[in-house]
């Protein structure tokens, strides 16, 4: 069989396929390291490496990069505040009702986001939410909670009741077990569910699209998005924002490969 | 629930550190309790999904459009949104569309990703690191994929028609992304490059779950790769692949930063789909009755699907 006896080979195809399916982000590298107006004959390699790029996109998207993180910061800990207690009850309460709380968060997953902008304009508009960092980071986290919670009560559902009774004979309430017993076991859980809910937020363009109207508070998704929408004559600005709005990413995979296979998994799978 | 566990016999007096309660209030304890936990979750969920689609429903009974910020005032119009965006060619031409997009991504992104979960089974130095590198096109920002893909895809400076015209392949630069016929075809190929990370990684941890034995039996069996697949693997993994089938129709139902992003929907509406016909009948028409009616299509095919997911995950738990 070849895979005994030439592993090597499969490595060099495993290289090869990366490298055809990977190529779109070298390019966006490449690109974003070209002279200013010069894309139109980009070279294959950034020989000649150019920060005009960065330092065109650091200044006009430089606000709005903070802004995305901000939001997303935000998202990511609302999301855990509410969904981990929740995450929680549903693993270790017994409650007759749980499978319908959970019914309704698989349901929510179905629902396009676009049917949540529609509505949320008008409320938004009535509440004087509409450009505002809170606005963003609640309508953000509709993606971070229910994923949230998914994740956290499958690993949840596996604790054993006993260290909490545990800690309440030791006449802790509910509330401080929980903290104090819960969470620091529930560490990979918490990780993961953090690391996604912050992607999904930074990635956020539709509430970026639908529920800010002026420059004021702008996400670089959107940043992209204006530069894509006129005549684009200096990619290499572009490609810089991008790689820059790429970096969480990247760093993300990194740092913290194990929580990124187990947060692809853990969401499709239940 | 373990509190309950601790309170061993039912007892009036009162414990000096801490109060055993009697039935009742230890009944109200528990639920205030449980409210106290899941409490802000189910608030925040019927806000921000209960709310939306019952506003959804509502709004496309209405004439709610930009004079409603102002006057307050919606009035109800029956069925006169959906009949004039039912009716419309647009939709027609955007349902058909959402199809091709829909079918033609989830093909693309399976094949490929079937492909190469069933590659990275095989042990060979670096695969995992290999395997994690893959993800990196689904975990970067939709619309940073629409810009660099829009920039690889431009007519005359753009990658891929450099490489096809240098290679002479074809005679001048393709207009993927301006040709009406060509448009679709593009945008799709381009959600099966961000797909196939999420197919690679589902499947292959489907392809994991397999047990060995299965395989040497098979082997003894005299059973041929082709044979194993179809008789060991696809069985066997079937499960795993109707859930990222319904997972990925009802995603690419969803999709609109991609198209806005590469196309914004033209040109001449060959890339719109629902999502975006939704978006726009909302967002630059400010018709937001229309805009609701187009999308409560949209709910209503997502939750077929929804459904359809439903069922399966509960005879995959069954099983």
């Amino acid at each position: 069989m070849n895979t005994v006896t030439r592993p090597r080979l499969n490595t060099v195809a495993g290289i090869a396929v990366l490298a055809v399916l990977l190529f779109p982000i070298y390019w966006m590298v490449n690109a974003s390291l070209q002279p200013n107006g010069a894309t139109v004959d980009t070279t294959w390699l950034p020989l000649d490496p150019d920060l005009t790029g960065y330092r065109t996109a650091l200044a006009e998207q430089g606000p709005n990069l903070v802004t995305s993180l901000v939001v997303a910061v935000g998202s990511v800990v609302l999301s855990l505040l509410v969904a981990v207690p929740a995450a929680y009850a549903l693993a270790q309460f017994r409650l007759r009702w749980a499978n319908w709380v959970l019914f309704g968060i698989l349901i929510s997953q179905m629902i396009p986001g676009i049917v949540i902008a529609n509505a949320l304009y008008g409320a938004y508009a009535d509440l004087g939410l509409l450009n505002s960092i809170p606005g963003l980071i609640l309508a953000d986290s509709t993606a971070g909670i229910p994923f949230a919670i998914l994740i956290c009560r499958a690993l949840m559902q596996g604790l054993p009741p006993a260290l909490v009774e545990a800690a309440l004979v030791d006449g802790a309430g509910p509330v401080r077990a929980f903290v104090s017993v819960v969470l620091p076991i529930s560490r990979n859980a918490l990780i993961t569910a953090a690391l996604f809910t912050f992607l999904f937020t930074w990635g956020d363009f539709l509430f970026a699209l639908t529920l800010t109207t002026t420059e004021d508070v702008r996400p670089v998704t959107l940043g992209i998005y204006n530069y894509l929408g006129a005549y684009v004559n200096d990619w290499s600005s572009v490609m810089a924002t991008a790689v820059l709005a790429s970096i969480p990413a990247i760093v993300l995979l990194v740092v913290a490969q194990k929580y990124v296979a187990a947060g692809a998994t853990g969401g499709a799978v239940k | 629930m373990s509190t309950t566990a601790t309170a061993t016999a039912p007892s009036r007096t009162v414990a000096p550190a801490r109060p055993r309660r009697p039935g009742a209030a230890r009944h109200r304890h528990r639920r205030l309790v449980t409210a106290l936990f899941l409490g802000p979750a189910v608030v925040y969920l019927l806000l921000f999904y209960g709310y939306p689609v019952v506003q959804n429903v509502v709004m496309g009974f209405q004439q709610y459009t930009i004079s409603t910020f102002f006057t307050g005032e919606a009035p109800w119009v029956g069925l006169d949104n959906y009949r004039e965006v039912l009716g419309s060619p647009l939709f027609r031409t955007a349902l058909l569309n959402t199809a091709l997009f829909t079918v033609g991504s989830i093909a693309g992104q399976f094949v490929l990703g079937l492909g190469l979960a069933l590659f990275f089974r095989r042990r060979f130095p670096m695969s995992g690191v290999l395997r994690s590198l893959i993800l990196l096109p689904w975990l970067i920002p939709l619309i940073v994929a629409s810009a660099v893909w829009k920039w690889l895809l431009d007519t005359d400076a753009g990658a891929l028609n450099r490489f096809l015209v240098g290679s002479g392949l074809v005679d001048t630069g393709v207009p993927w992304l301006t040709s009406t016929s060509l448009a679709l075809v593009a945008v799709i190929g381009v959600n099966v490059w961000i797909g196939i990370p999420f197919n690679t990684v589902i499947l292959h941890g489907g392809l994991q779950n397999i047990p060995e034995e299965l395989y040497e039996a098979g082997a003894l069996d005299g059973a041929t790769r082709w044979r194993a697949f179809r008789h060991i693997t696809w069985p066997m993994l079937r499960p795993v692949v109707s859930v990222v089938l319904v997972l990925g129709v009802v995603y690419t139902l969803k999709v609109l930063d991609i198209i806005l992003g590469l196309t914004g929907g033209g040109p001449a509406n060959a890339t719109q789909t629902l999502a975006t016909q939704s978006y726009q009948l909302s967002f630059t028409t400010f018709d937001f009755g229309q805009g609701a009616a187009v999308s409560n299509v949209l709910i209503v095919v997502s939750l077929v699907f929804a459904a359809v997911y439903l069922r399966l995950n509960r005879r995959a738990v069954d099983e």
